[in-house]
């Protein structure tokens, strides 16, 4: 606060107090990642082949239904985070900058909500 | 606005590519790649839920040679962020900054995700041929 001038707060201009916030959720979602993605290409070799039942089977199985849904929020909040990141280094026009950001942020939550239903289904429901 | 023509400071292009220059944005790669790739997750995870009508061709489409170059391609993507990523955690808690160290952690990461993805290949057509 005493490092700051009257005129640097008035313009809102420094710390938004939120700088910590996205570099602990990459970092949380990245290690939540680790078992996550290591446990679905492990089960992903273990699936290569089979018939249509047995993906079924697997997917309805309560550990493997939570697993995915976890994988599927992981995921998409650690890769919005990182594609903001790029977002933000490479894309100099503001308004450019500001309207990809928005739809990463979107289209990154719809794919979630689709894939956590997809797996809802597959796992409650009868073909 | 007129656009200002003064020289611009030295930027990539000047310097030699290192290993730990490589790496890093070898990263950032890859988890755009993966972003792409986590939308075929998804398209997979309808598929599945829709019946085996839907799962039936995209599979298909994965087990042509096209569809295996990309899975192959994603498969060590993920190893790389994988490995990467923990190399960039024991950095976070402040481990791993000498030289010597970055070094022989950035090749561990090159050799141990082109492992993994031998690996998880291997073990993919091992369990097809069975």
């Amino acid at each position: 606060m005493a490092m700051r001038s009257m005129i640097g707060r008035v313009r809102g201009l420094g710390s938004a107090k939120e700088g910590t916030g996205h570099f602990f959720v990459q970092r949380l979602t990245a290690v939540a990642l680790i078992p996550l993605s290591l446990w679905f290409v492990f089960s992903l070799v273990r699936l290569v082949g089979v018939e249509y039942g047995e993906i079924k089977f697997w997917a309805s199985q309560q550990i493997n239904a939570c697993g995915l849904i976890a994988l599927v929020i992981a995921t998409f909040y650690h890769a919005e985070l990182g594609l903001q990141v790029v977002i933000e280094d490479y894309v100099h026009d503001e308004g450019i900058k500001f309207i990809s950001l928005v739809a990463t942020k979107l289209v990154c939550a719809a794919l979630a909500i689709a894939g956590i239903f997809a797996v809802l289904k597959l796992a409650l429901f009868g073909v | 606005m007129s656009t200002p023509t003064r020289p611009l400071s030295p930027h990539l292009q000047v310097y030699r590519p290192q290993l730990t220059s490589v790496l890093s944005i070898t990263h950032r790669a890859t988890g755009v790649a993966l972003s792409v790739g986590a939308v075929l997750l998804v398209l997979w995870l309808a598929a599945a839920a829709a019946g085996p009508h839907r799962l039936g061709p995209l599979n298909a489409f994965l087990g042509s040679w096209f569809g295996m170059l990309l899975l192959i391609g994603w498969t060590w993507s993920l190893f790389f962020h994988l490995c990467n990523g923990i190399r960039h955690l024991a950095w976070d808690v402040g481990w791993g900054f000498e030289l010597p160290q970055v070094y022989a952690t950035g090749w561990t990461v090159v050799i141990a995700s082109v492992a993994l993805t031998a690996l998880a290949w291997i073990a993919g057509f091992a369990a097809m041929g069975g």
